[in-house]
C-alpha cells in the first residue's frame, strides 16, 4: 500500500468513528438538552436520565477512541488542533465531566435541591458540550491562523465567529431533534405524547438553523463545496441528506418514529461527511496561507504506524461491534427503573 | 510561572486526581469476578450481597475513573503539543489501542453489570464481570506500556521529518524540514513488539497492577474493618475481612519483591533517576541513606542515617558492600533531577510498602482463633491504612515521573564494556544525545498562553476538590448504609401482564420511593 493510500484510509476509519460519536453520544447529548423541558416528574425525569443509563458511557469511548487515533495516525494534527482549541476543549471537558457525574449522583439522594442541583448540571454539560463541538466544526472550517510548525497564532476570540457560533446553535438544535425521537422511542405513555411536540419543535428549529448555516458555508465559506466541481457524484451527499431531513416529519406522521430515528443517524452522517468533505485533504487549514495548512500527508505518521494501527482496527473493531451490539440488544425496549438505575 | 511549569502543575493535579480511581477499580475488578465466581458457583446469599455491595461502590468509582480519564488523553495534546508530535507515532498507537481494546470492552460490559442484571442469563452476567475486571487491567497495560518506553525508550528510531521541496525543474523533493534554523525531529516505531516490551515494561507493569490490587484489597480491609468495629452487618464483614487480608499480603509482598528488582533495572537505564532516588552524590561505594534532608547547594545529605555500603548491596546484590555506584556528580546539573521530590516520595513508598506487610501480618496473626474483632486498635489501623496505601501508590508514580527529569522522553545512556560506569566525555561527565530524548521544558504547547494556563489550573482545582467532596458524601454514605440483604425476586412478567406499561413504571417507581427514591 503506498503511503498516500493509507493517509486517505486513515482519514476514513477517522471520519467513521467521528460519524459513530455524533451519532451514538449525539442522542445522549440530545436528551440532556430536553431533560429539563420535557420531564416535569422526578420519575419523569428519572426515566430521561435512565434512557441513556447504561449506554452513554460505551458512546463517548467513540470520542476518546477517535483522538486516540487522531494522536496516532496524525500527529501534527493531533497536537495543532486541540493546543488551538485550549480552552474550548478544556471547557468541552468539564461538560462532559458534569454530563457523567449528574448521572451518577443525581439519584443518590432524595432531597429535591440535591436533584434540581444535577438536574441543571446535566442539561448544562450536554448543551455545553453540544455547542462547543459545533463550534470546533465551525472553526475548522475557517481554518485557523497557524505558524510555520502549526502552532494556533490567533486568541480565543479570533475562532468565536458569528459562523463558528452559528454553527454551534445548529448542532444544539441537530441533537436535540436526535435525542427526542430516541427518548420518543424509549418511553411510553404521557410522557411519549409531550415529546411529540418537542419532536415536532426541534425539528423546526434543527431545519431553520440548517437552512441558515448551509446558505452562509456556501456563499461565505469557501471551502465547503471546493470539491464539488471535480467530483460532482460528490452532490449525492447532499441531495441524500435532503430526502433523510424530509423524511423525518413524513416518518412522524405515518407513527414510524424508529425510521424517523434511521433518518436522523443519515442526516447526521451525512453532514459530517459533508464536514470532511469541504477540508480534504487538509484537517487543520491555515487561513493565514494555505501551504502551511495541516493535511493528512504532511501531518501523517510514517507507514508503519498506520499499517500497524489498521491490524489493531481489524482485530478491535469486530470485537467492538459486537458487544456493542450485544449491550443495545440488551437494553432494547422502554426504559424501566429498576433497582439497579440512577 | 512560565506555561511549562503551569502544564506541569496541571498535569500531575489531573493525573494524581485521575490516579485515585483506576488502582479503586482494578483492584476491586479482580475481587468482584473473585466473589461473582463463587457466588456463579455455590449460590449462596452472602456473595450474592457482597456482590451487590462492592458493585454499587465499583460503578461510583468507575464513573469518575473515565471521566477524570478523558482529561487526560486530551492533555496531551492541548497542554503538550510539542511533545505529541515528537511521540505520536510510538506513543498514539498504544494509546489507540487502549481505547479500542480496553475502553469499549469495560464501558460496554459495566452496562451489563451495572444495569443488567435482572435482564441477561448467569452466566452471561458472570462473563461481563470478568470482561470488565480485564478491560481496565488491558486499559494499565497500554498506558504503562507508553510510559515505560518514555522511561527507556526501545524498538524505534529519532528520524528528521522530511517535508516536500520544490526544484527547479517543476518537480519536489523530500528535504529534511527546518524552521528557525532547526532540523525538526520525531520517533518513528521501527519494530512494534520491542517498543511493546521496552526494556522496564513488564516490571512496572507487574509493580502497577499489584499495587492496584493492594488498594482493591485495602479498600474492602478498610469498609470490613470498620463494619466490625461498629459491629454491624458481622458475617458479611468477617468474611471480607479475611478474604482481603490474604490477597493484600500477597499483594504487598509481591510489590516489595518486585520492587527491589525493579530499582535495579532503573539503576541500569536511568541512574540519575535511582541518584536522586537515594540522594546519592558521589560515584564510589555508596550507603544506604534511611533517613536524611538532601542539601543540594553542599551536594550532601544532612542529618542522615545510613547503612554504609547498603546501596552498593541493593543495586548489585553485592555481599561486599563495596561495588562503586554513578553518583548524581556524574551528571551536568541540568541533566539531574531535582532531588527533594523524588528522595522523600520514593521513601514514602517504600516505608508505607513496609508498614503494609507488618499490619497483614498482624491481622493475620490476630485473625486467628476468630478473635480480631476484640483487637480495636489493629481494626482502626486498617480502617484508615488504605489512605496510607493510596498515598504509597502515588507517591510511586511522583518518584517515577519527577525522576525522569529534565526529560519527557529519556535519551539512551551508554554504559563502559564492564558496565561499572557511564562512558564520559573529558570533563568526566555524562553527555546524553540530546537528539535521541525530548526535554520537558521543549515539551510544551507554543499555543497556549500563560494566562490560558493558569484559567484552565485554577478551574481544574475547583472541579476537582468538589468532585472530591461529593465522592466522599456519596461514599460515605453507601458505606453507611452498607450491604442490603436481598430483594425478593421482582415481579417483572406475569403480575404486570394485564398492566398498561405506565402502570408498570409507577408501580415500579412507588416501590423505590419508599425506599430512597433511587439507587442507593
Amino acid at each position: 500500500m503506498s503511503s498516500e493510500l493509507l493517509c486517505i484510509i486513515w482519514f476514513i476509519i477517522l471520519n467513521v468513528l467521528l460519524i459513530g460519536y455524533a451519532i451514538l453520544d449525539g442522542f445522549d447529548l440530545g436528551v440532556g438538552i430536553l431533560h429539563p423541558f420535557v420531564a416535569q416528574t422526578d420519575q419523569e425525569r428519572r426515566l430521561v436520565m435512565n434512557s441513556i443509563g447504561p449506554l452513554w458511557d460505551g458512546n463517548e469511548v467513540w470520542l476518546v477512541t477517535f483522538g486516540g487515533a487522531l494522536f496516532a495516525m496524525f500527529p501534527n494534527a493531533y497536537a495543532s488542533i486541540f493546543s488551538a482549541f485550549y480552552l474550548p476543549f478544556v471547557l468541552l471537558l468539564f461538560a462532559l465531566i458534569f454530563r457523567a457525574i449528574s448521572l451518577e449522583f443525581r439519584s443518590k439522594r432524595a432531597n429535591p435541591l440535591w436533584r434540581n442541583f444535577w438536574d441543571i448540571l446535566f442539561f448544562t454539560g450536554s448543551t455545553l458540550a453540544a455547542f462547543l463541538f459545533g463550534v470546533a466544526v465551525g472553526a475548522v472550517m475557517q481554518g485557523l491562523k497557524l505558524s510555520e510548525l502549526g502552532d494556533y497564532e490567533g486568541t480565543l476570540l479570533d475562532m468565536l465567529s458569528g459562523f463558528s457560533i452559528s454553527v454551534g446553535l445548529f448542532t444544539v438544535a441537530l441533537l436535540a431533534m436526535h435525542g427526542s425521537i430516541y427518548l420518543y422511542l424509549k418511553t411510553e405513555g404521557d410522557l411519549q405524547q409531550r415529546l411529540f411536540n418537542w419532536m415536532k419543535r426541534t425539528y423546526y428549529m434543527f431545519l431553520a438553523l440548517f437552512v441558515f448555516v448551509t446558505l452562509w458555508s456556501v456563499f461565505f465559506v469557501p471551502a465547503s463545496l471546493q470539491h464539488f466541481g471535480e467530483y460532482p457524484i460528490l452532490w449525492l451527499v447532499p441531495v441524500l441528506n435532503i430526502l433523510a431531513i424530509a423524511n423525518i416529519p413524513r416518518a412522524l406522521k405515518k407513527q414510524k418514529p424508529f425510521y424517523a430515528f434511521i433518518n436522523s443517524c443519515c442526516v447526521i452522517s451525512a453532514l459530517v461527511f459533508l464536514f470532511s468533505a469541504a477540508l480534504f485533504p487538509d484537517l487543520l487549514p491555515a487561513s493565514n496561507n494555505p501551504a502551511l495548512s495541516i493535511n493528512i500527508y504532511n501531518a501523517a505518521s510514517s507507514t508503519l504506524t498506520q499499517k500497524i494501527g489498521l491490524i489493531i482496527v481489524a482485530i478491535g473493531m469486530p470485537m467492538v461491534i459486537s458487544y456493542t451490539i450485544l449491550i443495545y440488544w440488551t437494553f432494547r425496549g422502554k426504559v424501566e427503573l429498576t433497582e439497579s438505575s440512577y | 510561572m512560565d506555561v511549562v511549569l503551569l502544564s506541569r502543575l496541571q498535569f500531575a493535579f489531573t493525573i494524581m486526581f485521575h490516579y485515585i480511581f483506576p488502582p479503586l477499580t482494578i483492584g476491586l475488578g479482580v475481587i468482584l469476578a473473585y466473589l461473582e465466581t463463587r457466588y456463579y458457583l455455590t449460590k449462596k446469599p452472602i456473595f450474592a450481597i457482597a456482590c451487590q455491595f462492592w458493585t454499587k461502590i465499583f460503578v461510583l468509582n468507575f464513573a469518575i475513573g473515565v471521566s477524570s480519564g478523558i482529561v487526560m488523553e486530551f492533555q496531551f495534546g492541548t497542554n503538550w503539543a510539542t511533545y505529541s508530535r515528537f511521540v505520536g507515532d510510538v506513543f498514539g498507537s498504544a494509546l489507540a489501542a487502549e481505547g479500542i481494546f480496553a475502553f469499549f470492552l469495560e464501558s460496554g460490559f459495566l452496562a451489563i453489570v451495572a444495569f443488567g442484571r435482572d435482564k441477561v442469563s448467569a452466566g452471561l452476567y458472570l462473563f461481563s464481570m470478568y470482561m470488565v475486571a480485564l478491560g481496565s487491567i488491558f486499559s494499565s497495560i497500554w498506558i504503562v506500556v507508553a510510559n515505560s518506553w518514555q522511561q527507556t525508550p526501545a524498538g524505534h528510531h529519532i528520524v528528521e521529518i522530511l517535508r516536500p521541496s520544490p526544484l527547479a525543474d517543476g518537480t519536489t523533493e523530500m528535504v529534511p524540514w527546518v524552521v528557525d534554523g532547526i532540523v525538526q525531529r520525531r520517533a518513528e516505531i521501527v519494530d512494534f513488539w520491542a517498543m511493546i516490551f521496552n526494556p522496564s515494561t513488564v516490571q512496572r507493569l507487574s509493580h502497577v497492577l499489584l499495587g492496584c490490587a493492594a488498594v482493591g484489597g485495602f479498600f474492602v480491609l478498610s469498609i470490613s474493618a470498620y463494619y466490625i468495629l461498629k459491629n454491624k452487618h458481622l458475617e458479611f464483614a468477617k468474611h471480607s475481612f479475611k478474604g482481603a487480608l490474604f490477597f493484600s499480603l500477597a499483594a504487598s509482598l509481591g510489590l516489595a519483591i518486585g520492587g527491589h528488582t525493579q530499582a535495579q533495572h532503573v539503576y541500569k537505564n536511568q541512574p540519575a533517576k535511582l541518584a536522586a532516588f537515594e540522594g546519592h552524590y558521589t560515584t564510589g561505594r555508596a550507603d544506604l541513606n534511611l533517613i536524611g534532608w538532601p542539601n543540594e547547594r553542599e551536594e550532601r545529605i544532612d542529618y542522615e542515617v545510613s547503612i554504609p555500603g547498603g546501596l552498593s548491596f541493593m543495586v548489585f546484590d553485592d555481599l561486599t558492600f563495596s561495588k562503586p555506584v554513578v553518583g548524581l556528580d556524574r551528571f551536568r546539573p541540568e541533566d539531574r533531577p531535582p532531588l527533594l521530590i523524588p528522595f522523600f516520595s520514593w521513601r514514602l513508598m517504600v516505608g508505607i510498602g513496609g508498614v503494609m506487610i507488618g499490619l497483614c501480618v498482624m491481622g493475620l496473626f490476630f485473625s486467628r482463633n476468630e478473635n480480631i474483632s476484640k483487637n480495636r486498635p489493629i481494626l482502626w489501623a486498617f480502617v484508615f491504612a488504605i489512605g496510607f496505601v493510596m498515598a504509597s501508590n502515588q507517591s510511586g508514580w511522583i518518584a517515577a515521573e519527577v525522576g525522569r527529569q529534565p526529560w519527557t522522553v529519556h535519551p539512551p545512556v551508554l554504559w563502559n564494556d564492564s558496565v561499572t560506569d557511564l562512558v564520559t566525555a573529558a570533563d568526566g561527565l555524562y553527555h546524553y544525545d540530546e537528539t535521541l530524548g525530548l526535554r520537558t521544558s521543549k515539551s510544551f504547547s507554543t499555543a497556549v498562553s500563560v494566562a490560558e494556563a493558569k484559567t484552565s489550573l485554577i478551574l481544574f482545582a475547583i472541579l476537582y476538590a468538589a468532585l472530591t467532596a461529593v465522592w466522599i458524601m456519596v461514599l460515605d454514605r453507601k458505606i453507611r448504609t452498607g450491604p442490603e440483604p436481598l430483594q425478593a425476586a421482582s415481579d417483572s412478567g406475569a403480575s404486570g401482564v394485564a398492566q398498561a406499561a405506565i402502570d408498570r413504571q409507577h408501580a415500579r417507581l412507588n416501590m423505590k420511593e419508599n425506599d430512597q427514591g433511587g439507587a442507593s
